[in-house]
């Protein structure tokens, strides 16, 4: 039971992680590709942000008072978690970003954005 | 347990399953339009856990940037490709293995990890007392000291420099002083992916008028 208290953030994640993998991978139009890899990505993004919190902490600014009783919070979540993310979210849409204008070549070229339509073709070439 | 505690509780174990629905109705959707809009609705989705979870400039940031401008991107690329996906094949047995085998792995893997908020995990005892300690008493110090030292113009800017960077936001002092450099490379990686995107996108017009032409 301590286990599951403990860990089930991470096991959600995973979850999660998995299912942007399955599609990244059984599914062969490309921009539902793209969208196994973003939700992979914001998978990811979660797995760090969940690591960095600390029990009865607030967030990392400062001086942070309680909103009803006014005392002063001496505990503070990570940002360390925080700004390492806030990089991989720019990052991640600047991947994306390229990752479509690629597909929007490929369906100039080929006329279609179905992986095994394109290979088919490269086949016959 | 307070009541606030119990309020909270139930709204990430709601925030939770609707993130795991989310995304099991993106792999299962055919309609490319449902399935962008499903991800936009699963990084807000995200985003309001990540407040929860006490990280508000990333939620923010997942809010405007993956669930703004990332959707924006996907629609305008339904809208010059096509947007229907075509039916998968009947049952990928491969894929859904390679799923368990490394979901199962990672999972082995979370037996080590430190639990959910856990004070003593690794990740809070290393160098994030040292980054807190750095601008917490130059924050609370500094408006007391602005005030006594009006005059001492160098010794306040000596004890800024020395302590901390006195903005109350500690990401924010991280992000943009402790590691600038690593905000400066992101903006190069932007900047790099703008120039590959227009690369790519650049003939085509040109291309699509020579056709017409031919045609």
């Amino acid at each position: 039971m301590r286990e599951i208290l403990g860990l089930y953030n991470y096991w959600v994640v995973i979850f999660l992680m998995m299912t942007g993998f399955y599609v990244v991978i059984a599914r062969r139009n490309l921009i539902k590709k793209v969208i196994g890899l973003n939700i992979f990505q914001i998978s990811v993004f979660l797995l760090y942000i969940t690591m960095g919190k600390v029990t009865g902490g607030t967030a990392p600014i400062l001086p942070a008072r309680h909103f009803t009783t006014g005392e002063e919070f001496q505990t503070f979540s990570n940002p360390l978690p925080s700004v390492l993310i806030l990089t991989a979210i720019v990052v991640g849409v600047a991947t994306t970003a390229m990752a479509l204008a690629l597909i929007v070549r490929i369906h100039e070229a080929y006329g279609t954005i179905e992986e095994d339509e394109i290979l088919a073709q490269d086949r016959e070439q | 347990m307070s009541l606030t505690d119990v309020a909270t509780q139930i709204i990430v174990i709601l925030l939770l399953a609707l993130l795991v629905g989310t995304a099991t109705t993106i792999v299962r959707m055919r309609d490319l339009w449902a399935a962008v809009m499903l991800t936009g609705i699963f990084s807000f989705l995200g985003a309001c856990w990540m407040l929860i979870l006490d990280a508000p400039d990333v939620a923010f940031t997942e809010a405007a940037v993956g669930a703004g401008i990332a959707t924006v991107l996907m629609l305008a690329t339904l809208a010059l490709t096509s947007r229907e996906a075509k039916p998968p094949p009947e049952f990928p047995i491969l894929p859904i293995l390679v799923v368990f085998m490394a979901g199962a792995a990672l999972v082995f893997g979370t037996f080590d990890m430190p639990h959910f908020g856990d004070p003593s995990a690794p990740a809070h005892t290393h160098v994030m007392s040292e980054y807190m300690n750095d601008t917490v008493p130059d924050v609370r110090q500094s408006a007391a000291h602005r005030d006594k030292t009006h005059d001492e113009h160098d010794d306040s800017q000596h004890s800024v420099a020395h302590h901390g960077v006195g903005v109350p936001n500690i990401i924010t002092s991280v992000l943009a002083s402790y590691r600038g450099y690593d905000t400066l490379g992101e903006t190069v990686v932007i900047f790099t992916a703008g120039i590959g995107v227009l690369l790519l996108l650049r003939g085509r017009r040109e291309r699509r008028d020579v056709e017409e032409d031919e045609g």
